[in-house]
């Protein structure tokens, strides 16, 4: 039987939100449960294990991923952000303002995983219609909201970050 | 003082207080609880869907460094917990014994150091199986030679589990005796599931020093779930603490007792160690409360175009278990609420339900116990209708609705509508939509090749269980509860039988405090969930909390009104009667200026009471509704099909709803819009099938499609507001009026397309296939 022999660990260093954490990991474990379980950062979820659903989406390098479909391993030497990243020392990042205002969150169990991918699209697009807007997320499922508010959330950070610059 | 808009009462959409720590990451969901010492625990799940055991070795599954136990159907029976008793009068496997009886029934629990081990070892379980021939369908089901299912059940000599019949058969069958026309349809809903984004699962904690078992769990209904934890294990009820943490959406799928929490409890008591269940998106398709499945036979009793009669035929397929969620005298849910938004003198319902090699647990996704298939069921009757007897379908409802002055009204099967004005809200929606333009539009568009629907859908739904007398779970009454504790310096904390899942409760409650007793929201905690620190309830699904737990919230606050009043009389110096109330203070009549505002009561209750009145400004209320509610809806949807995919495109979405007055006109909208998109991904997509062996298609979100932002449309919402006169602040649950009423209205859009060829109906999900197919055999096909 293989399971046993699959049980490798490896040395792994990751700078999360601007800290580096290392650890020593099986070389199996998904990177959603090395930031969930070995760093303790719960703010990525897991809803799906298919990478259909998105809640786990993190920002490795800069580039929103589906933790649940990347391994810890892969991550080594690499910068992370999750949704605890996102959030200033005082106050609020303008996409986690925007969500609350327009009530773009209702369980809040897919909003990390939104608010990750929306960061990413406005970094390389700073004013998306909501087509783009509505492409650009639909890689990241919601029950609750209906993404309408959603799109406006997105569209009413764009022009806070415009304002800001 | 607070002005009445600063304290943020009725109709005000303020942000929610449930946000801050969503939008930073710091929801407390079940699986971010990490205890001491804690232990994981996997499901081996039957791969077939009929079989026999033969025998279970576990073996090889024990012997894997970092399992600590695996638990069998044999184990369990030593302890008296293999079976469990479900909501609906029935019994449910919990880990199978004698036979599986569905694709994804648990067979044995693997309990490790980590979750990874505990997957590993469930690939170590030898299970032997025989393979019985499955059945999957209720109408194979209820065949005479059809293989028995649950051979577990003394006296159960067939898969028939109910009949259940409401309505007059006598004046019904008269009806149509009489009628100078009838119209049939035949439709079936289809099994789908409520998927939401977060999966079941439960960290059991029992103490093996107390014996207190802490339960933390994805639960819509801690309350529930603690009295039935107590007569399923035998535990001491004061020995059960829920606690349902915040909780990743719901839908109904949370409202049922799963074989998961089950064993994780009785794994932590035997093993005196902590227990994390966590259930992947497979084990949450595949297993636990699906929707729908039912398979309807309507028939409409006609003179000209009023309607005179219906009768509705309905078989269910409820899988292996009978665990609908629902008040137990009900078979069928309140699938006789059929008759919908008309005033149809006579009705007669038949209902039966039937074992299948399925799933069990018919969960109300989103919807007040089987009145979505209701109102699926007569709007898409009554666009037959209107078709076959060359009527427009907005003027037949409008012809045949229930009038403002009916109400309150009483239908042919028992329902008593508290309130409504059906003719303007569907006004409303028809001018919103440029309905006549419209029309035109799509008749011109046919002359060039185009083809336009136009779909109408006017649903009333039932929601707010109770009164206890007619709707009760297991034997509880379902009223609910709510304590509101004020502090000396006037803050409160309001404490709730119900449990929010994403509805914005820790908002909208807080509201009615201010509403009733003039402290802001921002003042008022609102906390549910955990049952050692929250009033008896029976827990929020079926749109009850607003109709329920809101009325209780609102009832207590006003009996410590009264209370501070005599407090108020007391720091005045005046007579109680010479106090007049406004949100926020009492003041002395035609004195303004000499007033006690709500905080200065709050004080003195703690510090200068009159004589003959307890401290404190405390108290409980137990909420026993008078009726349900009926919120209603006029929706209409625009959709164009490609005649060379049969792929639809949906233009314009109008929804206009009737809920009542609205507390928070934000987060209605938001639950609305929530709705709308589900009942979308129901007409267009969402789909649990089987094949003929039981093996179940829809167990991942590859197979089991829910609509993304690219797919859903864009909605226009509006409203009318009739308040319910059972209800004392006349508001009516609105959570899953979206989910029932819009299916039939994006399904009556595409017939509306093609209803010109002759073409009547076509079940959900309308995939563009099957609309190609009902195309090509029309000849409208490129």
């Amino acid at each position: 039987m293989a399971v046993q022999e699959a049980l490798v660990t490896r040395p792994v260093t990751v700078s999360v939100n601007g800290t580096e954490r290392s650890a020593e990991v099986e070389t199996r474990l998904l990177l959603a449960h090395f930031l969930r379980e070995t760093l303790g950062l719960t703010g990525t979820h897991i809803g799906c294990d298919t990478t259909h659903c998105g809640a786990c989406t993190v920002l490795l390098d800069g580039v929103p991923v589906k933790s649940c479909t990347v391994l810890a391993v892969q991550a080594d030497g690499r910068e992370i952000t999750t949704v605890e990243g996102l959030t200033p020392a005082g106050g609020l990042h303008p996409i986690q303002e925007a969500f609350s205002a327009e009530h773009g969150l209702q369980c809040g169990f897919c909003t990390p995983g939104m608010m990750l991918t929306s960061v990413a699209l406005l970094a390389e697009n700073p004013d998306p219609t909501s087509e783009e807007i509505r492409w650009a997320i639909s890689g990241n499922i919601c029950r609750c909201t209906g993404y309408q508010n959603i799109v406006k959330a997105v569209q009413h950070a764009a022009a806070t970050l415009k304002e800001a610059s | 003082m607070a002005t009445a808009h600063e304290i943020r009462g009725l109709g005000h959409s303020v942000r929610r207080k449930e946000d801050d720590r969503f939008i930073r990451g710091k929801g407390n969901y079940v699986d971010d609880i990490v205890l001491p010492g804690m232990l994981h625990m996997e499901l081996l799940r039957s791969p077939v869907a009929h079989a026999r055991i033969n025998s279970i070795d576990t073996s090889r599954a024990e012997a894997l460094p970092g399992v600590v136990a695996v638990v069998t159907g044999e184990l369990l029976a030593a302890h008296n917990l293999a079976w469990m008793p479900t909501l609906s009068a029935d019994t449910q496997a919990v880990l199978a014994t004698d036979k599986v009886r569905f694709q994804g029934q648990e067979i044995a629990a693997v309990i490790a150091e980590t979750a990874y081990i505990a997957k590993d070892a469930l690939e170590l379980i030898d299970v032997d199986y025989e393979l019985l021939p499955a059945v999957t369908t209720p109408q194979q089901a209820l065949e005479e030679d059809a293989p028995l299912i649950r051979d577990d059940k003394e006296g159960q000599e067939s898969n028939h589990i109910y009949h259940w019949e409401a309505g007059d058969e006598e004046a019904t069958n008269r009806a149509f005796a009489e009628a100078d026309r009838v119209v049939a349809l035949d439709t079936f809903y289809p099994r789908c599931h409520p998927a939401p984004l977060e999966c079941c699962g439960c960290v059991a904690d029992v103490n093996p020093a107390t014996g207190k078992a802490t339960v933390y769990m994805t639960s819509q209904a801690p309350h529930v779930h603690r009295t039935l934890f107590a007569l399923v294990a035998g535990l001491p009820e004061h020995q059960i603490r829920i606690v349902s943490p915040d909780i990743g959406g719901g839908f109904g799928n949370k409202v049922p007792v799963y074989p998961g929490y089950v064993i994780a409890t009785a794994a932590s008591l035997l093993l005196g160690r902590p227990v994390k269940w966590i259930e992947d998106r497979t084990g949450n398709l595949i297993s636990t409360g699906f929707a729908r499945d039912y398979h309807m036979h309507g028939e409409l009793a006609f003179k000209g175009s009023k309607m005179t009669g219906l009768r509705v035929k309905m078989l269910s397929d409820n899988g292996a278990f009978f665990s609908d969620a629902q008040p137990t005298k009900f078979k069928a849910g309140l699938f006789h609420i059929v008759t919908g938004s008309y005033d149809i003198p006579a009705a007669h319902v038949v209902t039966d339900g039937a074992y299948t090699n399925k799933a069990p647990g018919g969960v109300a996704y989103r919807c007040s116990f089987r009145v979505t298939e209701a109102s699926y069921m007569i709007e898409r009757l009554v666009q037959t209708a209107a078709y076959e007897l060359g009527v427009d379908p907005v003027e037949l409802r409008m012809e045949n609705f229930i009038q403002p002055e009916q109400f309150p009204y009483e239908s042919a099967t028992g329902f008593l509508y508290d309130s409504g004005d059906y003719p303007a809200a569907m006004r409303l929606a028809l001018e919103r939509l440029g309905y006549d333009e419209l029309r035109k539009e799509q008749a011109a568009a046919r002359e060039e090749g185009r083809l336009l629907g136009i779909g109408v859908a006017f649903f009333t739904e039932v929601v707010g269980a109770g009164h206890g007398d007619e709707y009760a779970i297991a034997g509880l009454r379902m009223f609910d509860s709510a304590e509101l504790r004020v502090h000396p310096t006037g803050k409160a904390i309001l404490k709730l039988g119900v449990r929010s899942q994403g509805q914005g409760h820790e908002t909208t409650f807080g509201q009615i405090i201010a509403q009733e007793l003039g402290i802001p929201y921002e003042d008022v905690e609102v906390q549910e969930g955990d049952t050692d620190n929250t009033p008896y309830g029976l827990g929020t699904y079926a749109s009850r909390s607003t109709p329920v737990a809101g009325a209780a919230a609102a009832m207590i606050s006003r009996e410590l009104r009264e209370k501070a009043r005599k407090i108020a009389a007391h720091l005045l110096e005046a007579s109680e009667e010479d106090l007049e109330w406004e949100p926020g203070r009492f003041y002395v009549k035609g004195s303004p200026d000499k007033a006690a505002t709500i905080q200065d009561v709050a004080f003195a209750a703690y510090t200068n009471i009159p004589e003959g009145l307890q401290a404190g400004l405390e108290g409980v209320h137990y909420y026993d509704p008078p009726n349900m509610t009926f919120p209603y809806g006029a929706y209409s949807v625009v959709v164009e099909i490609d005649r060379g995919t049969g792929a639809w495109k949906v233009l314009r979405v109008v929804a206009v709803d009737d809920c009542g007055v609205r507390i928070n006109p934000m987060i209605v909208e938001g639950q609305i819009m929530g709705g709308l998109t589900e009942g979308f991904g129901i007409a267009a997509m969402e789909l649990i099938t089987f094949d003929d062996d039981g093996n179940c298609i829809g167990s991942t979100f590859m197979d089991y499609l829910l609509p993304t932002a690219w797919e859903t449309p864009e909605f226009e919402l509006d409203a009318t507001q009739v308040p319910s006169p059972h209800h004392p602040l006349g508001a009516k649950g609105v959570g899953e009026s979206a989910t029932v009423g819009s299916p039939a209205a994006y399904v009556n859009a595409v017939i509306d397309a093609l209803a010109h060829a002759g073409v009547r109906n076509i079940d959900m999900p309308v995939t563009s296939d099957k609309v190609w197919q009902a195309l090509a055999e029309v000849g409208l096909a490129e």
